[in-house]
This record gives structure tokens, C-alpha cells and sequence, in this order.
């Protein structure tokens, strides 16, 4: 006790705010207020929990997170606190354990997961979960990820003394178009209740009954239909919630996941991508404070199934005759047709249509392209969505800043090149990623049949490819590399979680090979053998991207353009702090 | 009584009694809006939805017990939810989902009067007025005789263990009940009737 560190340490951390905390033995320095429990996982140190959700208000209604806490001893009236040589007080731990969500950090604090009292207090926690589970884990689709499995392993006791009947309540009840219910799986920590209340705004859910007859129940006559319904099916720590689009189609252990982003909507909302082989199974939001918190819209979810239809191009096709049906072809072949066709179209009489759908990569090689063939009629293909005032901003297209910066468009030009199509101007087209008979593009399908040529790049059969002279199969967001940038002005990565179905190739070498092969001489062009290469290239030209790398975007994205647009649930989580 | 296809649809499957025909049917009148109001107006802007438990006093008060149409009248006048007024509804024991008798005796079940022999009490009113005691369980705690004049139902300590075992008949508590005194008891109000 006599020799003490000149400042102590209460005193260091006082001075940024921050308090000394033990934990397991070892001390860490906390900011004021953080939760016992984000302290704990921060520096590795494991708290289970079930009913304990970051974005969500704490419940404390599982008793899961029990640890072992203890203060310095209270001093009698005109005691001076006396420190040990470390420069800390010595901790005297309380006889109960204290749930580690609802309760904050102070100086000083002691916490303990390792102790017998945790120990017990998690095993005995575990008993009563269970007491009254169905252990119908051979056949419930959340086995690998579900809670109650993984600390029933690491915390419980292996074997139980219950031996009363189970009490029985309502299995697979359908609470929604896309979620069904199984209130005996149900572990009650009110996640999905407090999750439809605090971030959607619509009470649907509620806890019916009392005591062991407790469930999860939305009014008869009411429907879990929010177009988040299905993150309750993400934020269920057990088998109670489940996806009706998921169930019993694959075991979570066979997936693997893949971080990339969605590209339904500009919000570009961070998603895990979990396949097996080649097939997509499902789709789940990844948290990114700075753009989707944890959660993201139902429609954006199962916008998936697209990329393993039956409507999928696998090869090249080309119609060497005017009338005659399509034929599979070589890309080879495909090319050289292709190049030959182009060379014969008048630069004055050729118009392109790109997509906003396109990754900057792509859009880098559609601008060599557009360049090499002397095209100035350009433009892509606006979309807009009825905004949500959630997470759906009113842009319909994951890139449109992205065009912006690299092609200088945003579809103000649709309409004459329309117009140039419908009067002959336009004789030739090309249609790179988009299906021009869709509504947003507006053409129609005699104005295609009208054109003398149309090359067409598309992942899927669609109008606008039965129409077209040559077909190139492209890939979808799964099967590719590439970085796009989201209303926000943030860019992120897309990952490829799929190899090309078929014979189907990269949009961006699609490109990179027609401009190649159509006498490009660009070396940052031809040269470039990867997405990320091309990435490199374009920091090096655009202001925006300056200094950016393939590595330096990670997973989260980092904002580059100020747009002037936020995300409303963003704002709204960030007010909350 | 149509059988529930499921356990979300049975919160709100209407549960028939023969006290039905003793208390008026729920009816959404001007007078009822009016009551319900002034309980609403006790509570500060924001917080409508504390008057919950109190209209649903009200309601079990005038129509005997909460029938599955008045919930979500409950929810639209407290600006709360259906799905939160039928948690509060299926929580508390003393909330009745299905309509008891005319007179509702509540015999206490506590430790203390069930030492002073009132653990005979409840068979006994069951027997006197109709009612299988079998049929009594944890889901439905409450026997109606078939002319719906008299319920019965175990509950939790009526706060009087000193003079047990004791008894409360709608709103007036008797103590220190013997057989003979409900004999009296149900007696008397078969007379009133």
C-alpha cells in the first residue's frame, strides 16, 4: 500500500472519460456507460445472451448473461479509500450474480465469467429454457446457429431432471406471408417484439398468457406483414421464428456465406450472400452501422431466386440471319461476329444503354467501349422505388452515382435515344444489362424488331435478348467482383459467391474483350486483368476514388462523394445515441 | 364452441357461458365511450396506454367479463394495440374471458384458509350449485352453474388470512365461511334473484 503509482489509474481513465474495469483478472479501460455485456465481447471475453440486442432496448428478461460483479468495499463515514500497489482498490464480489445487459461499467468494477457462481447461474438458466423445449433440433431449420443449442453445449449440464410433461403450445402457425411461428421453441426474450415496436413502428407482436403458458402471439386477424417481417426471423436467437422461404431447404453448416451488398435499391444494403455449390440459398442482412443497422427489407431478400432460374443465358447466342431463330455459339466466334457487326454500323446511327445495375468496373469498361466505337448517344436506364422511410431510398438502381461519376449519365437521354429509334435515326443498338422492354426503359417490343441491329448483354432470356442479333451472357451480383457506390455517396464491394453459371462471363470482360478485339489500344484497358486492377486504374483517374484500393474499401465500404442523402433508419439510430 | 384451428386464433375464440344471460350483451354505446374517456383523460399525453387495465375493469365490470370484441375497442380508446390489451387480458387470472354467473364466488386458495378447512369449500360450492369439480383446472379456473346464476373459482390470498377461511361473493368478502354459511349465502341470493 505504500508505494503508489503517481497517477492512478481511476484518475488516467477519468481523464478520457473511460473507467477501469477487471475482467476474468485482467483490467481494460471502458467508456462511461457501455453495458457490461459490450464490454465483456469488445475485448473477447464471451457473454451469452438471448434476449440482449445492440440496436434494440434491453429486456433482461433471459437471466442468460449472469456474471460475477463486484465494487470496491464501501468506505465507513471519513474513510479515505486505500489502493493497492497496482494503483486499484481491491474488489469484494457480490454473492449474486447481476445480468450483464442491463447493467453499466464503473470504476473500479470487477466482473468474473469463469467463476463457479456463473457457472451455475448459466447452467441453471439453461434447465429452466429447457424444461419446457420441444429438443426438436433434428428437424427445426435453426440447428447450427441456434443459441439455446450452442450454450446448452458450452454452459449446460448435459443431462435434466425435468421430468413432468411439457407444457403445449401452437407449432408452425403461420403469423405472416413470410414467417411462421413456434411458440414451444420460444425462449420469450421479446427480440421480435421489441424489434417490430422500436424499428418498424407496427405492434403487432405481443406475449400472451402468463407463467409456463407465456407465447409469442400477434392478434387473430392481424398479420406479421411489415416488409421487415423477416428480420425477426434473423434476430430470433432460436428455431421460434422462421423464414417460410428457407425452411427445410438446406442445413445452415453445408452454407457458406458471402459478405457483399445488395442491388435491389440505392441504399446498397450490406448482406451475407449463403450458397452451396452453385445454388443461392438465402440472403441475410450484414450489419453496417453507416447503411443498414442489421436488418434490410423483405423484397431486397428474396430477390435472389433469379439467379439460379431456368431463364439463365448459359451461352452466347447469335442469329447469323434476319428471321432466323437464335442459335448457341462460341465466344469466340460470338465475338469476332460481333466486332465484324459493329464495324459496319455508323457511329452516328449507334446508340448504347447501360445500366445503373452495373458495377463502376463495369461501367469503366463500358466508357472504352462506348469510346473505341465513336458512341456519343449513352445513357442508362433510371429507376425509382416508392421510398419507405426505412431502409428503400427512392433510387431503384445500386449505382447511379456510380454512372454518374464514370459515364457522366443519369437517364435524362433515354428518351432520345427512344425517340431516335422510334423516327430510324437510330439503327443500331446496344443493350448492355438491361431489358429495354422493361417499363423504366420503356420501349416496346416493335421498336426493337425495328432496329437493323441489336447486340444485347443480359444474365437472363428476356424480350429484349429474344430480340437481339447476338446475345453475350453476363452474370449476376453473385457471381461477380466489383464496387459500387450507394445514394449515400459510400462505395462498396460486391463479392462473388458463385462461380459464372455456364458458359457465362464477367460483364466487365465482356467488354474489356468486344473493345479489344475491336482495335482498343488502351493499355489501362486491355490490360487490365482483374475487377480490382480496374479499380486501381479508375482511383487513379476519378477525384472521388483517389487513394482507393480493392483492400481499402473492406467490407464495410467507405464514403467518398458527399450526396446530401441519408438513410432515415440511419438517422434515426444515430439520433437514438 | 368452435374449436380453435390454432393457439393465436383461440386468444380470441369466444369461450360460452350460461352467465351470459344474466349480464347485457358488450355494446359499444356513447355512455361507455364516455366512462372509458374520463379514464383515458387521467393519464398525461403519451401515456394513453396506461388506461388499459382500468377499461378493462370497467368492461369485465358491466359486461361481467372481456369478451374478444371489446379488446380492440380497449386498444382504439387507450391509441395502444389488440395484441397488448389481449397480453394484459390473458395475464392476470382475475381478468375473466369467459362470463362467470350473476353471483362470482372467489374462495381463497392461500395457505392460510386452506388450513382452516377451506380446501373443502370450493367441492362444496361446486356440489351446491352444479358444477363438476374436475372440470376446474389451471386453463379454465372457473365452474358456472347451468342456470348461470353462480360461478365459483379458486384465486390467490383475498388479503384477510387472520379470519379465514374466506370468501368473496362479487364484492362482499365473507370470513370464517363454514358449509352452513354458504348454505345461507346462496340461499338468500336465490331469493333476491
Amino acid at each position: 500500500m505504500s508505494t503508489q503509482p503517481a497517477i492512478l489509474p481511476k484518475d488516467a481513465a477519468a481523464a478520457e472519460g473511460k473507467v477501469n474495469v477487471q475482467i476474468n483478472g485482467k483490467w481494460y479501460r471502458f467508456p462511461k456507460g457501455m453495458r457490461i455485456a459490450d464490454a465483456c465481447n469488445s475485448v473477447g471475453v464471451h457473454v451469452p445472451c438471448f434476449c440482449y440486442h445492440p440496436k434494440l432496448s434491453v429486456a433482461g428478461s433471459c437471466r442468460m448473461c449472469l456474471v460475477e460483479q463486484g465494487m470496491p468495499p464501501r468506505l465507513a463515514p471519513g474513510a479515505t479509500p486505500t489502493y493497492n500497489e497496482d494503483g486499484y482498490q481491491s474488489i469484494s464480489w457480490m454473492p449474486r450474480a447481476v445480468i450483464a445487459c442491463a447493467n453499466t461499467v464503473a470504476e473500479n468494477m470487477g466482473i468474473r465469467t469463469d467463476g463457479k457462481l456463473c457457472a451455475e447461474a448459466r447452467r441453471g438458466v439453461l434447465e429452466f429454457l429447457l424444461s419446457n423445449h420441444p429438443l426438436d433440433c433434428p428437424i427445426c431449420d435453426q440447428a447450427g446457429e441456434c443459441k439455446l443449442q450452442e450454450y446448452t453445449a458450452d454452459y449446460g449440464s448435459g443431462t435434466h431432471r425435468f421430468t413432468e410433461a411439457k407444457t403445449k403450445k401452437g407449432k408452425n402457425i403461420s403469423i405472416g406471408p413470410r414467417v411462421n411461428l413456434d411458440q414451444e421453441r420460444c425462449v420469450l426474450c421479446r427480440r421480435c417484439v421489441r424489434f417490430m415496436k422500436e424499428i418498424v413502428g407496427e405492434e403487432v407482436l405481443g406475449v400472451v398468457g402468463r407463467g409456463t403458458h407465456n407465447a409469442i402471439a400477434c392478434y387473430p386477424g392481424k398479420a406479421l406483414d411489415s416488409n421487415y417481417s423477416m428480420n425477426v426471423v434473423d434476430i430470433c436467437p432460436v428455431g421460434a421464428m422462421t423464414s417460410k422461404d428457407f425452411r427445410f431447404k438446406m442445413r445452415v453448416w453445408f452454407l457458406k456465406s458471402t459478405p457483399t451488398i445488395d442491388v435491389t435499391n440505392g441504399t446498397g444494403t450490406n448482406i451475407n450472400l449463403w450458397t452451396r455449390e452453385q445454388q443461392v440459398y438465402r440472403i441475410t442482412p450484414r450489419q453496417n452501422d453507416e447503411v443498414n443497422s442489421c436488418w434490410m427489407p423483405d423484397d431486397a431478400r428474396l430477390a435472389y431466386k433469379y439467379i439460379n432460374a431456368p431463364e439463365r443465358l448459359l451461352t452466347p447466342l447469335v442469329r447469323t440471319d434476319a428471321g432466323a431463330p437464335q442459335r448457341p455459339s462460341t465466344w469466340d466466334a460470338a465475338i469476332g461476329l460481333v466486332v465484324e457487326q459493329l464495324h459496319k454500323c455508323a457511329p452516328s446511327e449507334l446508340a448504347m444503354i447501360a445500366s445503373a445495375r452495373m458495377t463502376n468496373e463495369e461501367l469503366y469498361m463500358v466508357r472504352a467501349l462506348a469510346k473505341q466505337l465513336g458512341i456519343t448517344k449513352l445513357d442508362i436506364v433510371p429507376r425509382s422505388c416508392e421510398p419507405d422511410n426505412m431502409l428503400k431510398s427512392a433510387d431503384a438502381n445500386p449505382n447511379s452515382v456510380g454512372a454518374k461519376l464514370v459515364l457522366g449519365k443519369s437517364g435524362s437521354g433515354l428518351a432520345t435515344i427512344r425517340r431516335g429509334v422510334r423516327n430510324g435515326s437510330i439503327r443500331f443498338l446496344i443493350a448492355l444489362g438491361e431489358d429495354l422492354t422493361a417499363p423504366e426503359a420503356g420501349f416496346t417490343k416493335d421498336d426493337l424488331a425495328g432496329l437493323d441491329y441489336l447486340l444485347c448483354v443480359s444474365h437472363s432470356a428476356n424480350d429484349t435478348t429474344r430480340a437481339a442479333d447476338v446475345v453475350l451472357p453476363g452474370v449476376t451480383f453473385a457471381e461477380k467482383y466489383g464496387t459500387m457506390i450507394n445514394v449515400t455517396g459510400r462505395i462498396q464491394r460486391l463479392n462473388k459467391a458463385i462461380e459464372p453459371l455456364g458458359e457465362a462471363r464477367a460483364d466487365w470482360g465482356i467488354y474489356r474483350s468486344i473493345s479489344e478485339a475491336l482495335g482498343c489500344d488502351c493499355v489501362t484497358v486491355i490490360a487490365c486483368p482483374s475487377p480490382m486492377m480496374v479499380l486501381e486504374q479508375m482511383a487513379e483517374e476519378f477525384e472521388p476514388m483517389k487513394g482507393l484500393s480493392w483492400g481499402s474499401i473492406g467490407n464495410e465500404g467507405k464514403a467518398i462523394i458527399d450526396t446530401g442523402v441519408s438513410i432515415p433508419l440511419i438517422e434515426r439510430e444515430q439520433a437514438k445515441k | 364452441m368452435s374449436e380453435p384451428t390454432n393457439a393465436i386464433d383461440a386468444i380470441t375464440t369466444p369461450i360460452p357461458s350460461p352467465g351470459e344471460q344474466h349480464f347485457p350483451k358488450f355494446e359499444v354505446t356513447p355512455k361507455l365511450v364516455k366512462e372509458a374517456q374520463e379514464l383515458v383523460d387521467q393519464y398525461p399525453e403519451g401515456k394513453e396506454q396506461s388506461a388499459v387495465l382500468p377499461i378493462i375493469h370497467l368492461v369485465q365490470e358491466r359486461f361481467g367479463y372481456v369478451c374478444p370484441e371489446a379488446m380492440p375497442w380497449i386498444a382504439e380508446m387507450c391509441k395502444s394495440t389488440p395484441i397488448h390489451v389481449a397480453g394484459i387480458v390473458t395475464f392476470y387470472p382475475g381478468i375473466h374471458r369467459s362470463c362467470p354467473g350473476k353471483y362470482h364466488f372467489r374462495v381463497c386458495r392461500g395457505i392460510a384458509c386452506a388450513l382452516s378447512d377451506g380446501e373443502a369449500l370450493v367441492p362444496y360450492i361446486c356440489e351446491k350449485i352444479g358444477v363438476d369439480p374436475a372440470a376446474l383446472t389451471d386453463e379454465e379456473p372457473m365452474g358456472v352453474s347451468p342456470d348461470g346464476l353462480f360461478s365459483v373459482e379458486a384465486v390467490e390470498c383475498l388479503a384477510n388470512c387472520g379470519f379465514g377461511p374466506n370468501m368473496l361473493v362479487n364484492d362482499t368478502l365473507y370470513s370464517q365461511v363454514t358449509p352452513k354459511i354458504v348454505d345461507k349465502v346462496i340461499a338468500d341470493l336465490k331469493k333476491q334473484k
